[in-house]
């Protein structure tokens, strides 16, 4: 079975147009969560979010851009830089390159704008683009497109655990076979008042309006809810023989992957974790270690009440008291479909760079947080092995284990 | 309205939906062959003429239209009864 490395990183989130300036802000400390001062936000109870640090829009050909939602436009993005920083070139065989980019909610700012039109002006004012515009395999799809990959191209959807889930197809992908190089990740773009309005009525969103950079608190007792984010990313996954041969850089190896499902509530998590220590469990023993040999973990935590503490049970179970936390949604915010592709960045430059960046607003650690997390300045330690959690409303746990190049 | 007035707006329009350099657009171009204007975009164009010219253009008459000047004929003929 091909191992498989990772060769190029690609993103745009609340704290940068890029992976790099991403990665500087998570480094340090920075909240990319402000205050909505959209006039439809005035109605809202929830009027706080981490907005796209540059506009995507700019990026892309304007005629282009007018037939593209804004989860597309960030994908493409998204998906350039990684191509470019892989040093990937024309020369690359199409019928082997793969693309997995999923979507929690797909393009739901434009089936909404074009239900504004349909209802106020009727349906022949309707736009031609409006169904390659809200597919949820939109963004897959045109990131397929640009670079013209034929291996297949594919669309999880699996809410808040997508963009993991994506990487981890794209390791299934390049070890059966059927591709060398696939561009794997997640986007996400739905800052609009009826996902924003659905979420709150659940009370699944922090209300601290008027502290927008300190609303995102995992495992502090005094968090309320997770702040929504929109981003991209996207990461190139390549068959360590085909690194080798072009003599690409290698920024980490992802070692493993383990997938499972809770059956227990479409929306709460298992509140022991189980599910989750169980895809931690098959990553680690997919990528041949054993839970000792795990330094780090990138975790999901969102900042709500129920599934911080989750995690931490699901942690310990699987792995032990030993690993190292951060939990990057204090600063990104919670970027839904993407979040898994973007912290998955986070993860392997940890390793990359042995540095993990901290957890902010951790000012009154929970009861329930019973392992070690970092906070204040970002820890520099030895890192061998790290691993990113994801998970989603439907029960969806995702749990990829890179190990350093 | 003249032809040449419908003309430009066309010009306007191309440019706005599919990127057409207003320059190229004269009466003997074809949408598709010319100006590469795809069938969705076509479908923008005549939504928009439509609004930008005041008149109806069915869509059994679309397919007819082939060129710049078989467009401007038709609003102005549509625009004078």
């Amino acid at each position: 079975m091909a191992d498989v490395v990772v060769t190029g990183l690609g993103a745009t989130t609340p704290l940068g147009g890029d992976a790099a300036s991403t990665w500087a802000g998570l480094l340090a400390g920075r909240s990319g969560v402000g205050p909505l001062t959209q006039d439809w936000a005035e109605q809202l109870t929830v009027r706080i979010a981490a907005q796209l640090a540059e506009e995507p829009s700019l990026k892309i050909d304007r005629v282009q851009a007018r037939r593209m939602d804004r989860a597309e436009q960030i994908a493409v993005i998204a998906a350039r830089e990684a191509y470019a920083d892989a040093g990937l070139g024309d020369d690359l065989d199409r019928e082997r390159l793969g693309v997995v980019v999923g979507t929690g909610i797909g393009g739901a700012t434009t089936m909404l704008a074009q239900d504004d039109i349909l209802e106020a002006s009727g349906p022949r004012k309707v736009s031609p683009h409006t169904v390659p515009m809200l597919m949820p395999n939109g963004p897959a799809a045109w990131v397929g497109l640009t670079f013209q990959a034929q291996a297949g191209v594919h669309c999880p959807a699996s809410a808040c655990a997508t963009g993991a889930e994506a990487i981890a197809w794209g390791l299934d992908m390049i070890r059966s076979g059927r591709a060398d190089v696939v561009l794997a990740g997640g986007v996400e773009a739905v800052i609009h008042p009826l996902p924003m309005a659905g979420f709150a009525s659940m009370r699944a969103m922090s209300v601290r309006n008027d502290e927008p950079q300190r609303a995102s608190r995992p495992w502090d007792a005094a968090r309320d809810g997770f702040v929504l984010g929109e981003g991209a990313g996207v990461i190139v996954l390549e068959s360590a023989e085909h690194a080798a041969a072009r003599g690409a850089r290698v920024y980490a190896k992802l070692a493993g992957a383990g997938m499972s499902s809770d059956g227990y509530d479409i929306v709460q998590p298992h509140p022991e974790g189980i599910g989750a220590a169980r895809a931690i469990k098959m990553a680690i023993r997919d990528g041949g270690l054993t839970g000792a040999d795990v330094q780090h973990v990138n975790a999901h935590a969102t900042s709500t009440p129920v599934g911080d503490i989750a995690e931490i049970n699901s942690i310990r179970a699987s792995i032990g008291d030993h690993p190292v936390l951060t939990a990057p949604k204090s600063m990104l915010g919670h970027l839904l479909g993407a979040a898994g592709a973007v912290e998955s960045i986070a993860t392997i430059l940890s390793l990359h760079e042995q540095i993990i960046p901290p957890t902010i607003n951790l000012e009154n650690p929970d009861e329930g947080l019973t392992l070690d997390v970092v906070t204040g300045e970002p820890r520099k330690m030895q890192l061998d092995a790290a691993l990113n959690n994801s998970f989603g409303f439907g029960g969806h746990n995702v749990a990829l284990l890179f190990t350093r190049a | 309205m003249t032809k040449e007035e419908i003309v430009a707006g066309l010009a306007e329009i191309l440019e706005e939906v599919a990127g057409v350099n207003p320059e190229d657009v004269t009466e003997d171009k074809s949408f598709t062959d010319d100006l590469d204007v795809d069938s969705l975009s076509m479908v923008e164009v005549v939504v928009a003429a439509e609004e930008k010219f005041g008149v109806k253009i069915p869509d059994d008459e679309v397919q007819n239209l082939k060129s710049v000047g078989d467009a401007a004929t038709f609003v102005l003929n549509q625009q004078a009864a």
